[in-house]
């Protein structure tokens, strides 16, 4: 073989492991949701869904978990998305060139690396401790916010940056001040790209569970919460519960609570998908 | 005049609040070390940090216990480097696939599909685990455990695999076109030109992604306290059981440890360890990036 | 110059870019109601001039400046200077169309809005004057609904100066407006500040020499960050005296 034919040779080889490094793993994520759909979805039901947790297989529900979850999402939805947007409109807006800039940015990026058991930790001894919360909805809401903080500020203050600067110079050069700037040219302009970082920080918040785990969330919950202070339980900790049972049938049903987890995230996803093409459709006029 | 004096008492009134808030992500840092700090100071009167980190058993409740760090570390390094192997080269190649071989009409396709698994909660690839992949280890070598670290290193393996894939494929991409022209032009192959020219451009990017995937490795909690135990051990034999910082953490709090117990000290001790390795490692990640950024802009 | 009523004074004016002197010592008095272009090669600057104009130099970090420039007495590089206020006496039009995303109507009464005006009808009749006064009105008037990007770029340009005269400026800064523009939309441009000079006082850089000479009363021409030479345009095109303005404009250099 001559020297051409070996470059040749090698240039094919690696083609082609670089393409099945790329299948593998596609075929990883199909493999994933094809065994979670045979195992669930003969146990996915109206019942199972209006249900609540049982220590029969059959009878066992997510109704309370699912409710929990949404109570979780709506409050750290609360909490953490104007404190979130906030603090980016100041960092990309307001805040001078300096140092403490800076290091406040670093920061930031690097909570969003964090391991979310150590926020379960903080939340754990600053809310539900501290602050005497105890095992309630709030203390969970507020301990997902802490962790979902970080990729909110990041995603939205990349989304004003994305905003062109000619934008800001005409208000500006119309007399406007500087939140009149922000309010009325810049937040709507960059609103398609908060609204889509937001809902995937929020989505990464709904399938949290071991900060759950941490503030105690583990409980045998058989009703829907009322008011932020009652006790919970979420998606993933029922999904964690249920698969930490010896019984296989509740493999199953663990299975058939993660299509329902699966689904929720999916209709999320859809829905930023949604609303920033309706909010690109609007700015541009269309 | 006035009204304009009222204006500017809104805009710096809405300044201040802005601040505020920006401010707020520092007082969280500073709570989660004041946290951490207070209760593994106070561990740490019981315990003498000489065993801490030295000693090579964890036995928390036993009597005499023993608080020896370093089979937990152990544990969570085993996993961190087992999927490290599966994740680092496979999303570097699938990195190399997506920027330089596929067009843009695949690429568009399948880079979200990729992205998908980095949305998937991880408490889904902990029943993954425990449900599919055990399983079929233990049909290949039968002597497996049904806890064991090497279930949890694959599944861990998948789940970064989308952050080193993604950020090593913006590194890659960032590589100015001219350079790999400069070698087409002398007639290399892409694999020489790829290998030659565009990775060793990219190469802080790349590393920067394989330590945040490592750090986010050595930080994943639910996958591997479902798949790999809570037996802490030093080993290197992936078919046992083990356990990881993470996982020793997540026990403690299912059952119902008392406040003030040194269990319950134990894991802000375990929590500190686990927050200086990761916030350690993202400093280095973003310090080898931010220096990849100066050669180009 | 004696006869001509001065609307800005400025006296010994310099800027820096951190430690890069970009205006030296600028001594310029520009007359009310007519229009003042300025010239010279590229990165001379003008365009650093005139954003002194309005302040809006403010928005950028490392600029430092030094030295008086009187409106109506008043020195608007006075730190206690409300900015605010001065842009709106002091509008300004871009090089490059910047209408904002939203409908032509928006666009005009975004001005107005911000400084308080709240009827509608007053709205609405600004936004009909502020078009018609920039020559866009019997073009957009039909579809004021929709959006500002649909507009071509002469059309932009001009819906730009509408929106600038919705908020009754007195002065009204034009920094290359037809640089990015067809010859056709070009002139209506020009067309349009003769208009308006009757009634603002408008100060425009421009490469155009053409441009300069066609349109403006007043030219300064700006070599190096100084002022080389500000006469009457005539004057200045016909008999320049200095040898470099007289190099530029027959285009020897630059």
């Amino acid at each position: 073989m001559n020297l051409q034919e070996k470059r040749r040779r090698k240039d094919q080889l690696f083609a082609v492991i670089c393409l099945a490094s790329t299948i593998t793993g596609i075929l990883l994520l199909a493999l994933l949701l094809c065994d979670i759909f045979v195992k669930g979805f003969s146990w996915l039901s109206w019942d199972f869904i209006c249900s609540y947790p049982s220590r029969f297989p059959e009878r066992a529900g997510i109704k309370s978990a699912f409710w929990g979850s949404i109570w979780l999402i709506l409050l750290t939805a609360a909490i953490a998305l104007p404190m979130g947007v906030s603090a980016a409109i100041y960092l990309e807006e307001y805040a001078p060139r300096s140092r403490l800039t800076k290091i406040i940015e670093i920061n930031i990026f690097n909570l969003a690396g964090v391991p979310s058991v150590v926020y379960g930790i903080l939340g754990l001894a600053l809310f539900v401790r501290g602050l005497s919360l105890g095992k309630s909805l709030i203390a969970g809401a507020l301990t997902l916010s802490l962790l979902v903080l970080p990729i909110i500020i990041i995603s939205t203050k990349e989304a004003l940056s994305a905003v062109p600067n000619s934008l800001r110079e005409a208000s500006y050069g119309l007399g406007a001040s500087r939140w009149q700037t922000i309010r009325y040219q810049i937040l709507p302009s960059a609103m398609p790209w908060i609204l889509t970082g937001s809902i995937l920080a929020l989505s990464r918040a709904i399938g949290e569970t071991a900060p759950l785990i941490m503030i105690g969330a583990l409980t045998f919950v058989a009703f829907t919460p009322q008011t932020p202070l009652d006790p919970f339980t979420a998606m993933p900790i029922q999904i964690f519960n249920w698969i930490s049972r010896p019984q296989p049938e509740f493999a199953n049903i663990a299975s058939a609570a993660i299509i329902v987890l699966l689904l929720v995230l999916l209709t999320m996803n859809a829905a930023a998908i949604i609303l920033r093409r309706k909010y690109q459709k609007k700015l541009q006029g269309q | 005049m006035a009204v304009h004096s009222y204006n500017n008492i809104k805009e710096k009134i809405i300044e201040r609040y802005l601040f505020v808030c920006a401010l707020i992500s520092i007082f969280v840092t500073i709570s989660i070390v004041l946290v951490l700090l207070s209760e593994t100071v106070s561990f740490f009167r019981d315990v003498s940090i000489i065993e801490f980190l030295t000693g090579t058993r964890w036995a928390p409740t036993y009597t005499p216990s023993h608080f020896g760090v370093l089979p937990l570390i152990n544990g969570t390094l085993l996993i961190a480097i087992g999927s490290s192997i599966i994740a680092l080269p496979v999303g570097l190649t699938s990195a190399i696939y997506l920027s330089e071989y596929a067009n843009e009409q695949t690429r568009g396709i399948v880079k979200p599909v990729i992205e998908m698994l980095a949305g998937i909660p991880t408490v889904v690839y902990g029943c993954f685990a425990v449900l599919f992949v055990t399983p079929i280890i233990r049909k290949l070598v039968p002597e497996t455990e049904i806890f064991n670290a090497a279930s949890a290193c694959i599944v861990v393996g998948i789940m970064i695999l989308p952050m080193v894939s993604s950020l090593s494929e913006d590194a890659i991409r960032s590589v100015p076109h001219t350079l790999r022209e400069g070698a087409y032009a002398l007639g290399a192959t892409k694999y020489e030109v790829t290998t030659r020219v565009v990775l060793p451009s990219a190469l802080s990017g790349i590393l920067a992604s394989f330590i945040l995937a490592i750090s986010r490795a050595i930080g994943e909690t639910m996958a591997v306290t479902l798949a790999a135990g809570a037996t802490p051990n030093i080993t290197l034999n992936i078919f046992e059981s083990i356990q990881t910082m993470t996982a020793y953490i997540v026990q403690v709090s299912l059952g119902d440890t008392p406040a003030g117990s040194i269990a319950y000290k134990s894991i802000f001790a375990i929590g500190m360890v686990l927050f200086l390795m990761t916030f350690g490692m993202n400093l280095i990640s973003q310090w080898i990036r931010s220096r990849y950024q100066e050669v180009y802009e | 110059m004696n006869h001509e009523e001065i609307e800005i004074s400025v006296k010994n004016f310099n800027l820096w870019y951190a430690d890069n002197q970009a205006l030296k010592n600028i001594n310029l008095d520009i007359p009310r109601r007519k229009i003042t272009a300025l010239i010279g090669p590229s990165g001379c600057g003008k365009t650093s001039f005139i954003r002194c104009l309005n302040r809006m130099n403010d928005l950028i970090p490392t600029v430092r400046t030094e030295g008086e420039m009187l409106l109506n007495n008043e020195n608007i590089n006075h730190k206690d200077v409300d900015v605010v206020s001065l842009r709106k006496k002091v509008g300004m039009v871009f090089q490059k169309p910047n209408p904002f995303p939203s409908s032509v109507f928006e666009n005009v009464a975004y001005g107005p809005r911000i400084h308080g005006e709240k009827n509608k009808q007053q709205l609405a009749q600004i936004v009909e004057e502020s078009l018609k006064n920039a020559a866009l009105w019997d073009e957009v008037s039909d579809r004021i609904d929709r959006s500002a990007l649909s507009l071509s770029g002469g059309q932009q340009q001009r819906l730009c100066i509408a929106r600038t005269l919705a908020v009754q400026p007195d002065i009204i800064l034009l920094d290359e407006p037809c640089s990015a523009l067809d010859p056709i939309s070009t002139s209506k441009i020009e067309d349009l500040m003769v208009k308006l000079k009757e009634q603002y006082t408008i100060i425009i850089v421009t490469h155009n020499m053409q441009q300069a000479a066609r349109v403006s009363d007043y030219t300064a021409f700006f070599l190096h960050g100084k002022i080389i030479e500000f006469d009457e345009t005539k004057k200045l095109f016909k008999k320049p005296k200095e040898k470099s303005t007289e190099d530029y404009i027959t285009g020897r250099f630059g």
